[in-house]
């Protein structure tokens, strides 16, 4: 364990600005992508629910 | 000829019937022709006013200012490269004609060159001199233009036949070929600066005409398959 | 006649690939985030202090590999688009499609943890570095991308046109890899580049690995995830995707 403590290992040798926003950056980006994909689907769900019942005669 | 028959052309007799073409349409429509030219000179004009009159920055910015803005002027005319042939049904023709349609391409896009690009090439020295750049330097510029151009012609040509008859055509079709003109910029502009310090511009120029050549070939097989997807 | 692997080709079709991924994508998503909390482990707790860089380098354990897969995600992309022009299956543009936010996510994602990085090592916000700039060309391929595709109504049309343009890009990026890293070795002479990582002590070159290996993972979850939708959204006439919704 190289970290002597907690504020320590926050504070990344006066990097801590750029490491943890590195590091923030790419979770949150991350995070949000995988919410993205997530609300597209319920989108196109909600939307194909709300359609008319298909009929075969239908142009499409 | 029998009726039935199908004449076979050269490449060469094709060239200059695309280009009499090509020639006689712009003639009708001389402001389209002109308009990218006046662009040129208007868009190379704002940078002194822009950084002020000091020459040696001045002659520092030339090769990059004026480059970018010939860019910028031969991308705005690359729209009429198929535009009008798509909305009047002759791209369709040109599809169904027995000439090879990456012939048809290639001359277009060199139609477009002479067209377009000549004319940056001609008033490109007028603008140096604004800028303060030497006889040689003026030279030079002159030949990366002329060697650059084409190029630019024919890989704009690409973006063209993607986005014909797409909403936001014009923009769309900058952001989409600006990232691929970025070679030829940087050689373009690389040898006149290259050239001005000394170095001597032949490598940049070799480079920019090996651009060229991988651009007459490769070119008209992507803007060809994508002329066949947007008239699907 | 059957050849081995042969009975894949029924995932060519975008209703049994769609059942495929659902069960796929949560594997991919659990092995990435294992390799995940593995790699920051390895980052934090195992990579030594850098006698040059200090605590600052530890930022390549990201920077590298979303720049490596900004890259690899545009080299798959350009794959399918192949495939799809070749092969005239609807589904290889779904991947492809399926693809490029993730790659222009992590483009961007280069671009700035690369500024974060040079900001305290270089002294500048950005520096025009030959690999910094080409990523931020990447970037504008990849907007060109969905920005083509966004435009075109049609979805046949539109993924055949962004499957040129694929294949455009991925030719023009070694030429535009090579342009960029001339000018910069003409303009700035022998400078250091903002991408040299420090000789590397095996546990940094450990923790690269894993975290490369762990947006790996992420990417495909991902695009197995959002293909899913593209093909509901694709396929909405068809019976199968009545019945997938109820």
């Amino acid at each position: 364990m190289q970290w002597n403590s907690l504020s320590e290992f926050l504070a990344m040798g006066g990097y801590a600005v750029y490491v943890w926003g590195s590091f923030g950056a790419t979770a949150l980006v991350m995070a949000a992508e995988s919410l993205l994909i997530r609300r597209r689907r319920k989108a196109v769900q909600a939307s194909l629910r709300a359609e008319p019942p298909f009929n075969s005669q239908q142009q499409p | 000829m029998k009726a039935g028959q199908t004449r076979r052309v050269g490449t060469g007799a094709v060239l200059l019937a695309v280009l009499r073409r090509e020639t006689a349409l712009a003639l009708r429509h001389k402001g389209e022709v002109l308009t990218p030219l006046v662009f040129f000179i208007v868009i190379a004009s704002l940078f002194p006013l822009a950084v002020g009159p000091e020459s040696n920055l001045l002659a520092r910015m030339a090769p990059g200012v004026l480059w970018v803005s010939a860019l910028l002027a031969a991308m705005l005319s690359l729209q009429r490269m198929f535009a009008s042939d798509y909305a009047d049904g002759s791209l369709e023709q040109m599809l169904l004609s027995p000439t090879p349609l990456a012939l048809l391409v290639a001359a277009k896009a060199l139609a477009h060159f002479v067209l377009s690009g000549l004319p940056l090439v001609l008033v490109a020295p007028v603008l140096g001199l604004q800028f303060g750049l030497g006889g040689q330097s003026l030279g030079i510029l002159m030949l990366s233009l002329l060697l650059g151009t084409p190029t630019l012609s024919l890989i704009g040509g690409i973006g063209a036949s993607l986005t014909l008859g797409v909403r936001g055509a014009g923009v769309l079709l900058s952001l989409l070929v600006l990232p691929l003109y970025i070679p030829v910029l940087i050689f373009g502009a690389g040898a006149v600066e290259a050239d001005a310090s000394g170095l001597g511009a032949s490598g940049h120029l070799s480079v920019l005409a090996a651009l060229l050549v991988l651009a007459l070939f490769f070119a008209p097989l992507a803007t060809t398959a994508a002329l066949r997807i947007s008239l699907e | 006649m059957t050849t081995p692997g042969s009975h894949l080709f029924k995932y060519a079709a975008p209703q049994k690939f769609y059942a495929l991924a659902g069960r796929m994508w949560p594997w991919f998503a659990a092995l990435s985030a294992a390799l995940v909390a593995v790699g920051l482990w390895l980052a934090f707790f195992v990579a030594p202090i850098d006698a040059q860089q200090g605590q600052g380098y530890r930022i390549i354990f990201v920077h590298v590999p979303t720049s490596q897969m900004s890259m690899l995600i545009y080299l798959v992309m350009a794959g399918w688009a192949g495939v799809g022009l070749v092969f005239n299956t609807r589904l290889s543009g779904m991947m492809a499609s399926a693809l490029a936010p993730t790659g222009a996510l992590f483009a961007f994602l280069s671009l700035v943890t690369g500024s974060l990085w040079g900001k305290p090592m270089w002294g500048a916000w950005w520096v025009w570095d030959a690999r910094l700039t080409s990523e931020l060309i990447l970037l504008f391929l990849y907007l060109g991308f969905l920005a083509l595709q966004s435009s075109i109504d049609d979805p046949r049309r539109a993924d055949k046109a962004c499957a040129v343009l694929a294949l455009v890009g991925v030719v023009n990026v070694p030429v535009i890899y090579f342009s960029v890293t001339w000018w910069n070795t003409l303009h700035q002479g022998a400078s250091v580049s903002l991408t040299r990582v420090p000789s590397m002590a095996a546990p940094m070159l450990w923790g690269m690995l894993t975290m490369v290996l762990a947006f790996w993972m992420y990417t495909v979850a991902a695009a197995l995830a959002r293909v899913r939708s593209i093909i509901l959204e694709r396929e909405r006439h068809t019976e199968w995707v009545k019945h997938a919704v109820e």
